[in-house]
């Protein structure tokens, strides 16, 4: 290799780096710069600028208690109780999620059943129906069986499965070896006890990925609250910050920065730790199609 | 043999899956077979939850054909979509064929352009209803740099469905992440083998790497067109369709005629309507990703 064509190749990778360094770092802008803007009294938030901290940057350690204080202590959006709200119909959902498509997706995979095909051609169909389509008849039905005014309309559905996290478990569970699952039936173990001692002991990683995306899904709801959810001691977060936004007497944009900070931290942490969960879940699909 | 077996196993061992099954069909049936019928229904009355529903036939579907509002959520979803998807077709390509390398930067970088897809809908309507703000937004400082007045990004026509788009190609993590590992899949002698034809790094993409990716890219076209005709928080909480309704878009305007307006009937033809333009538009692109194909080999 001749030396000039070897300096063109360090001199490409280093261009590779920086250009990819520039892109990072767009991405994360609006993060930084929300961060950075709740941290800012409200004089200095409102200022053009590209400052991340504020002036004297002193000020941003009583920007982190006055901002976030102020709310947490909102008189018309009640932060806490929001916390407490969707932190109650996320636990609901998750539970019923995870037993029922953990149990769903087994049957699916491994026990012998008519039509097997065609119900996961179904399941896979109903995640490309578009929620708008289903919204004016769920509210309809949920009306009709009183469970508007009610938290049941954002959980209660997954106790029935949810056709991603199925989907997500099936393929799991097809990937697994066989032969463990037909040395416990050779032993006289039925589906079931096969199931729960052989099988479920190997996918706690699995049901753990199947865990983070439905928390992250159900987290960051909004639509279904917005139409569902008609009593403002029953919103979820997602519901409070919309509030906060467009509350009577505009919401300071360091105090809304830093609403939507609280709003997006969980996620934004999950993610941190688990980015591979995400990252990889969003092959499963692409792979499939 | 095996399916010997299965045919003399007892019909209950047969059936054994439809028991673990149940809960999912029984969830099928309540949460979408029940109310997609329910709403096949009452797409054919006037229903306005408050009095019982008065059968008018195809009347719903008859008067969309003639609702200027109709025609306009649909014509801005169309050109949302008609920019969105190609836009962010190349640039994930683009990011994704810089990642492709296996440095640590590329993998703290990956991180960074995946983080805004968890990014809850709500708060990053809030970002960027900051980021786009006319006066003190952090765009329009950036602007005035190059000595550019910037406009008044969410309330200026144009402007408003540029400024959305922009911010749904912020969340453009999972194309790339799924392009990036159709890229990983392209075995590495063929890029060799490129370089020794005297390919630069662009003909490299375009004749090496594109005929394994193209699979991805029809997927990822199909998934954001379905995602375009849901956009629905972003411009709510933004823009509330405006202004002049120039970013009233389709979801929006159904889910106003049903909880807005209470036309229950009207909303429901329209989620019917949605369901045939959806699959109208899944169409076309396969016929065009096709015909794209069939024209290079």
């Amino acid at each position: 290799m001749t030396d000039g064509s070897k300096r063109w190749q360090i001199s490409g990778r280093v261009s590779r780096l920086m250009l990819l360094s520039l892109i990072g770092m767009t991405f994360a802008m609006p993060l930084i710069w929300m961060a950075a803007t709740s941290v800012k009294p409200e004089s200095q938030a409102m200022q053009q600028g590209f400052s991340l901290l504020p002036d004297p940057p002193g000020l941003a350690v009583d920007g982190l208690k006055d901002n976030y204080a102020a709310v947490l202590n909102d008189t018309t959006v009640n932060f806490p109780l929001y916390l407490r709200n969707t932190i109650i119909v996320v636990f609901l959902g998750i539970t019923g999620c995870v037993v029922s498509s953990v149990i769903v997706a087994y049957g699916l995979a491994r026990v012998p059943m008519p039509g097997r095909k065609s119900l996961m051609v179904i399941t896979v169909g109903t995640m490309l129906i578009p929620f708008p389509v289903l919204m004016a008849p769920l509210f309809m039905l949920y009306t009709k069986i009183g469970w508007i005014g009610t938290f049941a309309p954002l959980y209660a559905q997954f106790f029935f499965g949810n056709a991603f996290s199925i989907f997500l478990m099936t393929q799991f569970f097809r990937s697994m070896p066989k032969e463990l699952e037909e040395a416990a039936r050779v032993d006289g173990c039925g589906h079931w006890l096969t199931f729960r001692h052989i099988v479920l002991p190997l996918s706690k990683t699995a049901i753990a990925v199947v865990v983070l995306l439905h928390f992250t899904y159900m987290w960051n709801d909004f639509l279904a609250p917005l139409i569902f959810i008609v009593d403002r001691d029953k919103f979820t977060l997602m519901l409070g910050l919309q509030l906060y936004q467009s509350k009577a007497g505009q919401t300071p944009w360091n105090l809304l920065m830093a609403a939507s900070l609280l709003t997006l931290l969980p996620v934004l942490v999950v993610f941190v730790i688990a980015n591979k969960a995400f990252t990889r879940s969003s092959l499963s699909g692409a792979v499939k199609g | 043999m095996s399916r010997d077996r299965i045919q003399r196993e007892p019909l209950r061992q047969r059936l054994a899956g439809l028991v673990w099954v149940s809960p999912w069909l029984l969830g099928l049936l309540f949460f979408f077979a029940i109310p997609m019928g329910m709403s096949m229904y009452y797409s054919m009355t006037e229903y306005t939850m408050l009095e019982p529903p008065l059968w008018i036939g195809a009347e719903n579907y008859t008067s969309l054909l003639s609702d200027p509002v109709f025609i306009k959520t649909i014509w801005n979803t169309l050109v949302y979509a008609g920019f969105v998807i190609p836009l962010s077709i190349v640039l994930a390509l683009a990011i994704a064929g810089l990642l492709d390398t296996d440095s640590r930067v590329s993998h703290i970088v990956r991180l960074m352009v995946f983080a805004p897809t968890v990014v809850p809908l709500v708060a990053s309507a809030m970002i960027w209803l900051w980021l786009f703000n006319g006066d003190n937004g952090l765009i329009n400082s950036a602007l005035s740099i190059f000595g550019i007045n910037g406009p008044n990004w969410l309330h200026e026509r144009g402007f408003a469905m540029a400024a959305l788009i922009v911010m749904s190609l912020w969340s453009i993590g999972q194309p790339v992440v799924i392009y990036l590992a159709a890229l990983q899949d392209v075995p590495k002698h063929l890029y060799e083998a490129g370089s020794l034809d005297g390919m630069g790094p662009i003909r490299k993409f375009v004749h090496v790497a594109m005929p394994s990716i193209a699979p991805a890219v029809f997927f990822n076209s199909i998934i954001q067109t379905i995602t375009a005709w849901q956009i629905f928080a972003a411009p709510y909480i933004m823009t509330e369709g405006g202004p002049d309704r120039s970013t009233y878009f389709y979801s929006h305007y159904l889910y106003d005629n049903a909880f807005l307006y209470q036309r229950m009937g009207y909303a429901s033809a329209m989620a019917w309507v949605q369901l045939v333009l959806i699959s109208v538009c899944i169409l076309g692109i396969y016929a065009i990703t096709r015909k794209l194909w069939s024209t290079r080999s």
